[in-house]
């Protein structure tokens, strides 16, 4: 037992190394990083490119893809340990995962030989942003209950509906989407799976006003969207089973949540003085404390146990399902105590006056998203039970009849 | 990376997993809980001959000298079982304590004994309820003759020695000092007490005059006894880790076998997402007791810290748990006749064993100070 690389993940972490310290900026110790906060600056997007054309350059971009489809043909480790490195630098984030992620995964598993070509080397090398389509105002969760249409006209489907949950739509130059194209069939047998452009007519993008005030996420409109059937990716009706693809790299592609940790509160409490004395001196604060400390180093060796699953070629066990479920609810308590303990002036959100540029107050706001992106704690719950627990699936009255006479509520 | 055990350690599991079940080691914590005895002789001594007693305790004293990364596997599986031997008290506390404080003339005496398992070893430390400190402890030494009273103390009335805290005579040893006492010799009574788990005994000690044997350097008791916990306190993780998986799988089998209102009672969500919750706890303290297990067997400088999560998640998961295994089983879950409650028992017994879980807190809280006081890494940044 122990923490060492094996000498090709040495060699192969040292060039990771090599490549940061040569053209990225070392983040400072105790910098906490916000939940995408930069992503709506001036320039970010040119810097996220530019960025993305450097690690493509250098081999980083794409580790794990094949070298067909322009990536590195490197191991899952291999990422692990380049993501491991980045983390500790400043660099842009949060524009590329979706595409690189979940996008073209799903596009090079369905698509032609001429579609792979035409689109892998873009996303990878940076010059093209694309996002996912999925989600919608009465399909969350449930994401084979979504309702946007796609109907055959000639050699072109006509998409009429909306979107919601959208990251990054108004930037994207491309995007994958499922719709409905047989609503007389049960609900998993009645969608066909796209891909478009986002420039194209029809589409109508607007941003959703977070409680946080940022906009990350957008509505899609589709007003008589045409789409040429050759974007269809996997046969008509079989848009399901293509979702699944992305849905499996996703639970990759998401990791666990930024924002203030165990060391910001840890600090907090070193530094804040009570009216019976410092906060780390009171026992209820203390209390607290270990609970995150021990979740916190749980969820680090979790890891380290998936990363030597990986090292050693093998398949990471169920464990690795759990990063996402503890640390989005750890988030959200942890930005609340440390309010608590600033007590009355806790509300303030001003970055100069309040500790830590005010990131407790800033991921109270955020951290509720973060519990039910990417799958929320109760899907993250149930798909523990039924995939690692062995226990059964809920019953679904929905299964068997055909999507157009569902019950459907007000919402 | 390579923060895993080794093949040779995992079939070492599988093998004592087996031998655990074919054996029925829960069988025999019902019988002992059901008043066969204080504890499974024959099991005990069986564990004994296939060299687990001596798994961490170097050959030249009649151990087996497999390291504790061996140990803790076994500590997994025995917990994992609720065997009813003396094994916690006699290899993670009275094994310990003499390899960390003994002299070589101690080890060359006591350790074989206690590798094969023909003595069994304890560790005498609380005197009734409230803290266990210099100030609370009464029991006192003078002219190598101990006299007090220790309660409750593990296997108290089955082991053949002692590691006793208790005063010195001289003011240099007013702290507490460590002693070895002979259980079976003069001035020693002994009484069982109840405990809310009696598959695993405990006893009342009244030492008068005892004949007691220093351990360790004198008044430095407790220091002694801190180490020695940071190391039990990983041993005792795993045992209740095991304990854990154990109570989660009886909980799992239950709600698959159970109907109610026409299906079984583990496709409610009520019940997934309990037994999820239940999951996520077992792991996060499965990470941290490898994290303690790798501290302990290199000796590192982690380890207090490292030893200190460990035993909080362990508590904490195996608490959960055994609740929840009741909870899932409904109203039979509360009957004598099914397992339940032997789980019940055996998570608070362990969650108390070394302390309770908000002392381990405290205690993990104060070494995570010191640490960045002494600007040795950051409060996560620890190696690795």
């Amino acid at each position: 037992m122990d923490f060492e690389d094996t000498p090709q993940e040495a060699k192969f972490r040292a060039e990771v190394r090599a490549f940061l310290a040569a053209h990225a900026e070392r983040r400072k110790p105790g910098t906490a990083e916000g939940y995408r906060t930069s992503q709506s600056a001036p320039g970010a997007i040119e810097r996220a490119k530019a960025w993305q054309a450097k690690k493509y350059a250098a081999g980083f971009a794409g580790i794990t893809w094949p070298k067909e489809w322009g990536g590195r043909g490197g191991t899952p480790i291999e990422q692990v340990i380049y993501n491991q490195e980045e983390a500790h630098y400043v660099v842009p984030r949060g524009f590329y995962e979706i595409g690189l992620g979940m996008c073209i995964p799903t596009l090079c598993s369905w698509g032609t030989a001429e579609q792979r070509q035409r689109y892998a080397p873009p996303a990878l090398e940076g010059k093209e942003i694309w996002c996912q389509l999925f989600s919608e105002p009465a399909a969350g969760s449930d994401l084979a209950g979504l309702r946007t249409r796609a109907e055959r006209q000639g050699d072109d489907w006509v998409i009429n509906g909306q979107k919601i949950w959208t990251s990054g739509a108004h930037y994207s130059d491309y995007g994958i989407l499922v719709a409905r194209s047989d609503p007389a069939v049960p609900k998993h047998k009645g969608l066909t799976f796209f891909f478009l452009g986002m420039k194209s007519p029809g589409i109508d993008i607007r941003p959703i006003r977070q409680i946080s005030g940022h906009s990350h996420f957008n509505e899609v409109f589709f007003s008589d969207l045409r789409i040429p059937d050759s974007q269809r990716l996997g046969p008509v009706g079989a848009g399901w089973q293509v979702s699944l693809t992305t849905l499996m790299n996703e639970r990759l592609a998401v990791g666990d949540a930024p924002g203030p940790d165990f060391s910001e509160i840890f600090e907090l409490a070193r530094s804040l003085e009570l009216a019976d004395g410092r906060a780390i001196d009171n026992a209820a604060v203390r209390d607290k404390l270990a609970d995150w400390y021990v979740k916190t180093q749980g969820l680090k060796y979790t890891k380290f146990r998936t990363m030597t699953a990986l090292s050693r070629g093998q398949t990471p066990g169920p464990e690795a399902s759990i990063g996402k479920l503890v640390s989005a609810s750890k988030l959200q308590e942890i930005a609340s105590f440390g309010m608590d303990l600033l007590g009355q002036a806790g509300i303030m959100t001003d970055e100069q006056t309040m500790p830590a540029n005010a990131l407790f107050q800033q991921a109270l706001l955020y951290s509720p998203a973060l519990r039910i992106a990417g799958g929320s704690d109760e899907i993250l719950r149930n798909i523990i039970a039924e995939r690692v627990l062995g226990l059964p699936g809920d019953v679904r009255i929905d299964k068997d009849v055909p999507f157009n006479q569902l019950p459907t509520g007000k919402r | 990376m390579n923060f895993d055990f080794s093949d040779e350690l995992k079939s070492l599991r599988d093998q004592a997993r087996k031998f655990l079940r074919e054996r029925n080691a829960l069988g025999a914590a019902r019988r002992v809980i059901d008043g066969a005895g204080p504890y499974d002789k024959a099991l005990w001594q069986e564990i004994a001959r296939m060299g687990w007693t001596g798994a961490a305790i170097p050959e030249e004293y009649g151990g087996a000298g497999l390291g504790h990364l061996g140990l803790c596997v076994l500590a997994e599986e025995l917990g994992h079982a609720l065997a009813p031997v003396p094994f916690s008290s006699s290899v993670y506390l009275a094994s310990e304590a003499l390899l960390i404080a003994g002299s070589a003339a101690q080890k060359e005496r006591y350790l074989p004994k206690l590798a094969s398992g023909a003595g069994i070893g304890t560790l005498a430390l609380a005197e009734g309820p409230g803290a266990v400190d210099a100030k609370a402890l009464r029991a006192s030494v003078v002219d190598h003759r101990l006299s007090g009273a220790k309660l409750p103390v593990p296997d108290g009335d089955i082991a053949d020695l002692a590691i006793v805290a208790a005063r010195g005579e001289r003011p240099a040893e007013r702290g507490l000092s460590l002693f070895v006492v002979d259980l079976t010799g003069p001035g020693v009574r002994r009484e069982t007490v109840a405990t809310v788990d009696p598959s695993r005994s405990h006893a009342r000690l009244a030492f008068d005059g005892a004949p007691a044997e220093p351990l360790g350097a004198p008044g430095e008791g407790l220091a002694l006894l801190r180490r020695l916990f940071d190391r039990a306190a990983v041993l005792f993780a795993f045992e209740q880790v095991g304990g854990a998986q154990a109570a989660l799988d009886m909980a799992k089998a239950y709600a698959l076998e159970r109907y109610a209102f026409g299906r079984p009672i583990g496709s409610f969500q009520a019940i997934k997402h309990k037994l999820a919750d239940v999951y996520v706890a077992i792991e996060l303290a499965r990470s941290n007791a490898y994290y303690g297990a790798w501290a302990l067997s290199q000796e590192a400088a982690e380890l207090p810290v490292a030893a200190a999560a460990a035993r909080v998640a362990a508590s904490e998961a195996f608490s959960l748990a055994a609740q929840e295994n009741i909870q899932t089983h409904g109203g039979m879950g509360f009957t004598w006749a099914f397992d339940c409650h032997l789980y019940y028992r055996r998570a608070k017994l362990l969650s108390l064993a070394l302390g309770s879980p908000r002392e381990w807190k405290d205690r993990l809280i104060t070494h995570l100070e010191a640490r960045n006081d002494s600007g040795l890494g950051g409060a996560i940044g620890i190696a690795p």
